[in-house]
Formats: structure tokens, C-alpha cells, sequence
């Protein structure tokens, strides 16, 4: 059984008028049933109001389902009292960096978090100073988070997350309002904790590159996930890729209008790498054949 | 001149002030600023400048950031010091149309001037060296009595902190907005008071819509790290007196009462 299992999850954002009666109900999320496995690098694709940070707010008990049930290791998240205990095992990394760093000095925000679960003074210092380690933040530690770039932001609010040493770290678009510097930075430090210290990722983006390096990828749309399954496997349908909105890497993109031309690669191309060893292999064969029809002319 | 405040501005270094406990500073400054309403002599400004000059000597804080405070009231201080010297009645020195400058004027205005500069030099040194958090934190444990007439002490500290960090970005933000707007042909220089106000208008919405927002997104991320208001905290950095506080608190208290010894043998 996975960290995160959701069964049949469907929520609805109620708008009420001035007399508390409900006014008109968008249906956000519909049917959702995933299970993420612990230690899975997991990234969730989809156009924008297809109801992914719906889903990630779920993951993190700031919603509760209105239908079916979410599972945060093995607690159900409809259950008031499990509340607290799935925030700290799924932390959650927000879009804007700028609203979610409470205090005004590094580190002390990266203490929020333990200190409002309580945890001892001399064991705050000690996971502050972890955690500020590992996103590569530590000699900022006594900076103001106003001082710093988006994406030195962005780690902190990373370590803020790992300070409370979640199984679990929710990133709903974290890169959406970074330069491609601060992004690489960014998803190099995802990629270090998923690694290094075997947390569960869940990488909520609409870049296609991104995603690349994920152990599993789902596709949302219009509040259902209608695609699962490696980056490979998702990305060689470009096709209904397209039809849910979304656009592949460049290079899967450029492999795919090749083969469309009748040259023989690959389908699923992610790396430019992989690109560039299947061109060679087509010209070899190539030039093999014309040597081959050559002799026989 | 909207960068210019100074307040809720930490300044990071190693200092002795730095170091101090925050209710130590906070009394202190409280103490200090007290201390300037007591004398109106040039002696009592002497020992207050030497105690003045000696806490800037001592936090590392560049004099620069310092003086930035007092641009921001530059206004309320022109207003202070040109009502004084024209509406203070004493011996004529200077006629000026139907306006009187007066020698009890002069003084008073530089008097006045003064203690508004010493008093902002103090308080920003003091914002300067402690961090919102320690400022707050410091707060919380002098107005903790309160707790007993059910005053919510540590939601409250938490609002200041709170607003003591977005004050800088909302400040980035609205300087931001006016120049779009600037740019876009908008005038938030020239027109009598009114028209002045009205220009105003385009820029607050746009900064009320987006301080609502930033407020939601945060209280969210407040609630997804767990917060749920003051009890059952611990703190990461403690407040504990230690020595060098009891040496502050002395060094201060002997500053006012040298100062009351000065001013009663000079009457
Ligand atoms: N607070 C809200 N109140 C009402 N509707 C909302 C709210 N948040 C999101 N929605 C709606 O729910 C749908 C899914 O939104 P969201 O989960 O934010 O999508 P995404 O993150 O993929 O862009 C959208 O149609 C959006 O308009
Ligand atoms: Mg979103």
C-alpha cells in the first residue's frame, strides 16, 4: 500500500450567497483514484483549472474529499483528528514564495514549522541546520528572505518543509514563477531529497521537462486523471497529449514529427541524448543499406 | 521616499546590541525615548547624544541605514519645526511680513527637532538590531500578564510579525504598481490635495486585491506547517536573560538618573 491512496475522490467548491445558501457548486475533482508509492518521484501534468492544486490540497489535509476517500499513510484525511498528523507527513511547497515565508530571517522560518509541532529547542536547531544544509541554503541562514532570489526562496521554503521531516514533500507548481536559473535550482534540490534522503515527491508543474526524470506521471484534466504511467509511456502519445492541451518536451516533439516523416526512431524520446544516439543509428543503418545496394548495382 | 522606512528593516551582524535580549532593548529604547521628554538643556542633549552615539558605536550598524528613518518623517518634521518658530511667543529676532521668529522659537524648534531625530534614531537602532521575530517574541513575553484579562498575546505577536515582514514587500509592490500606472500616463505628483487623493484610488485597489490574496495564500501555508495558534509552541530561540542584559539595563538606568542629577543641579 502506497503513501498517498486515493479512492474515488471527488470535491466541489461550494460558492454560498449572503444567506448561507449555496449559490453555485464547481465540481474541481471527479473520480480520482491514484496510489503514490513511497520513495516515487511523482509528477502530475495539466493545463491550468484542470484541478491540480485541488488534488494537492487534498494531500495535505487542507481539503477534505466530499466524496470517496484519501489516504495519507494509511490515515484517512476526512477524520478531524488525522488532520495534523498528515501535515507532517506530506509537507506542502506553494506556487509564490513570497507567501509562504512567515519570518523575516532564514532561518527562523525554517524553525515554523517544528516549533508549532512542539518539538524541543536544542532538536529545532539541529533540523533547521539539516535542513538548510540540504537544499544548500545554510550560509543564508541569517539573511532576510526579501534579499533573496526566487529561487533561493523557493529552497527555503523547501527546508521549511523538511525541517519537519515529512515522508512526503507536495510542490504544487514551485517553478511557475521562477527565471530557468532558479527552476534548475529548484528541481536539482527535489531531485537530491527524492535521492539522497528517499522522500516521496510529488511535483505538480506544466513544464514538460520537468517531468522527464519522474519515476511516474499522471495527467489531469478537467478535475480526472485520464493518463498514468512513465514519462516514456505518456510522452509517446503526443497526439492525445495535445487533445488534453498540453505540449511535450521539445525534444520528444522533434523525434516525433521525424518518425511522422518515415524516419525509423524510437517512439517516447526524452533526452536530447537519446535523440542524438538514434540519429546515428539510423544514419549507420543507412549507410550501411547504401553500401549493401551499392555492390549490387 | 516610500523605501526609505526604516522600521521592521533588520540589519544582520554580529554586535553586542544584536545579541541582547529583545525585552532588554525594548525597555531600554522605551527608557531612552522617556529620557529625551525630561530636559529641554543643552547639557541634557550632550549626555543623551554620547548615549546615542556609543549604542550606534556599538550595533555596526552603517550610520546610513540609520538616517534613513528620519527621511521618512522629513515632512512631520519640517511641519514641527516651522510651527514652532513662527507660533512661539517670546523676544522678537526675526520680522518676516506679518510673521514674528522669535529666540524662544529658534530654540524650541531645534529642540523639538532634535528629540524627533533622537527619538527615531533610537527606535530604528533598535528594530535595526532585532529581528521581527525577537521583536515580537519580546512583546509577547512583556504583555504576557495580559493573558489573564484573556487578551490573545501570542496571536497578536505572531499579526506583528507577520506584518512587520510583508511591509517591505508591500512597500516593493506599490512602488511597482506606481510606476505601471506612471507609465501608463497616471499623475500622483501635481493637482491640489483632492485630485491627489482621487489619484490615489488606482493604486490602493490594486494593492488591497493583492495584500487579500498574499493573506490567504499565507494563512494556507500557515495552517499546511502546522500552525494552529499560540499554545502548545516551543521556541526556537528562547528568550533568556543573561549577563550582558543586567550590564544594559544598568548602563541605561545609570544614563537617566545622571541625567536627572544633571538637570535638577542645573536649575
Ligand atoms: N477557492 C476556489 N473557489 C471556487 N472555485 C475554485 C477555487 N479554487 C479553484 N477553483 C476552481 O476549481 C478548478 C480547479 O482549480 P485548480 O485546482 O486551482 O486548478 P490548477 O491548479 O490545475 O490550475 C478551476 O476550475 C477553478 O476555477
Ligand atoms: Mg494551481
Amino acid at each position: 500500500m502506497g503513501i498517498i491512496r486515493a479512492k474515488e475522490v471527488g470535491y466541489s467548491y461550494k460558492r454560498l450567497n449572503d444567506q448561507g445558501e449555496v449559490e453555485s457548486v464547481r465540481q474541481a475533482l471527479n473520480n480520482i483514484t491514484l496510489d503514490v508509492a513511497a520513495g516515487d518521484f511523482i509528477a502530475i501534468l495539466g493545463h491550468n483549472g484542470s484541478g491540480k492544486s485541488t488534488l494537492a490540497k487534498h494531500f495535505n489535509a487542507i481539503l477534505a474529499p466530499n466524496e470517496g476517500t484519501l489516504w495519507v499513510d494509511g490515515k484517512d484525511s476526512r477524520q478531524p483528528e488525522n488532520v495534523w498528523d498528515i501535515r507532517r507527513t506530506a509537507g506542502m511547497v506553494f506556487q509564490n514564495p513570497d507567501n509562504q515565508i512567515i519570518s523575516g530571517v532564514v532561518e527562523e522560518d525554517v524553525g515554523f514549522g517544528p516549533e508549532n509541532m512542539g518539538v524541543p529547542t536544542e532538536e529545532i536547531w539541529r533540523r533547521v541546520e539539516e535542513s538548510l544544509r540540504a537544499v544548500g541554503m545554510y550560509k543564508f541562514r541569517r539573511h532576510s528572505p526579501n534579499k533573496l532570489s526566487g529561487g533561493q526562496k523557493q529552497r527555503v521554503a523547501i527546508a521549511g518543509v523538511v525541517a519537519m521531516r515529512p515522508k512526503c514533500i507536495v510542490l504544487d507548481e514551485p517553478t511557475a514563477m521562477l527565471d530557468p536559473t532558479g527552476r534548475k535550482e529548484v528541481l536539482k534540490t527535489v531531485g537530491v531529497l527524492n535521492k539522497k534522503e528517499g522522500m516521496t515527491i510529488i511535483l505538480i508543474t506544466h513544464y514538460m521537462e520537468e517531468v522527464v526524470s519522474a519515476d511516474k506521471v499522471f495527467v489531469m484534466d478537467q478535475g480526472e486523471v485520464v493518463m498514468e504511467g512513465t514519462p516514456r509511456e505518456i510522452f509517446s502519445q503526443v497526439e492525445r497529449l495535445k487533445s488534453y492541451r498540453l505540449d511535450v518536451p521539445q525534444v520528444t516533439l522533434l523525434a516525433y514529427e521525424l518518425r511522422k516523416q518515415g524516419i525509423p526512431l524510437p517512439e517516447g524520446v526524452l533526452t536530447n541524448e537519446e535523440l542524438v544516439e538514434a540519429l546515428c543509428r539510423v544514419r549507420a543503418a543507412g549507410e550501411k543499406q547504401f553500401t549493401e545496394n551499392g555492390e549490387s548495382v | 521616499m516610500i523605501r526609505d522606512i526604516t522600521i521592521g528593516q533588520y540589519y544582520p551582524a554580529e554586535s553586542v546590541l544584536h545579541r541582547l535580549d529583545p525585552r532588554t532593548k525594548i525597555l531600554c529604547t522605551l527608557l531612552y525615548i522617556i529620557s529625551l521628554f525630561l530636559f529641554q538643556e543643552w547639557t541634557g542633549y550632550l549626555i543623551a547624544t554620547v548615549f546615542l552615539c556609543t549604542a550606534i558605536l556599538l550595533s555596526k550598524v552603517p550610520v546610513t541605514f540609520i538616517f534613513r528613518g528620519v527621511k521618512a518623517i522629513m515632512v512631520l518634521l519640517v511641519i514641527t519645526v516651522v510651527f514652532n518658530l513662527f507660533l512661539i511667543p517670546g523676544e522678537p529676532v526675526v520680522r518676516i511680513w506679518k510673521l514674528t521668529i522669535t529666540d524662544q522659537g529658534i530654540r524650541t524648534a531645534v529642540f523639538t527637532a532634535f528629540r524627533l531625530i533622537y527619538l527615531i534614531f533610537g527606535s530604528s537602532l533598535m528594530t535595526l538590531t532585532t529581528t521581527p521575530n525577537q521583536l515580537t517574541d519580546g512583546l509577547e513575553r512583556l504583555l504576557g500578564p495580559l493573558r489573564v484579562f484573556r487578551v490573545p498575546v501570542s496571536e497578536l505577536a505572531m499579526m506583528m510579525s507577520i506584518a512587520l515582514r510583508f511591509i517591505p514587500i508591500l512597500l516593493e509592490e506599490t512602488d511597482k504598481i506606481m510606476k505601471a500606472q506612471t507609465a501608463r500616463g497616471a499623475d500622483f505628483e501635481s493637482g491640489n490635495m483632492i485630485k491627489k487623493a482621487k489619484s490615489l484610488v488606482p493604486l490602493l485597489v490594486p494593492l488591497f486585491v493583492s495584500a487579500f490574496r498574499r493573506a490567504a495564500d499565507l494563512a494556507m501555508a500557515m495552517e499546511a506547517r502546522c500552525y494552529r495558534g499560540g499554545s502548545g509552541r516551543t521556541k526556537m530561540k528562547p528568550l533568556a536573560y543573561g549577563r550582558r542584559d543586567a550590564f544594559a539595563y544598568l548602563i541605561t538606568v545609570a544614563y537617566l538618573l545622571l541625567l536627572i542629577g544633571v538637570m535638577r543641579f542645573t536649575k
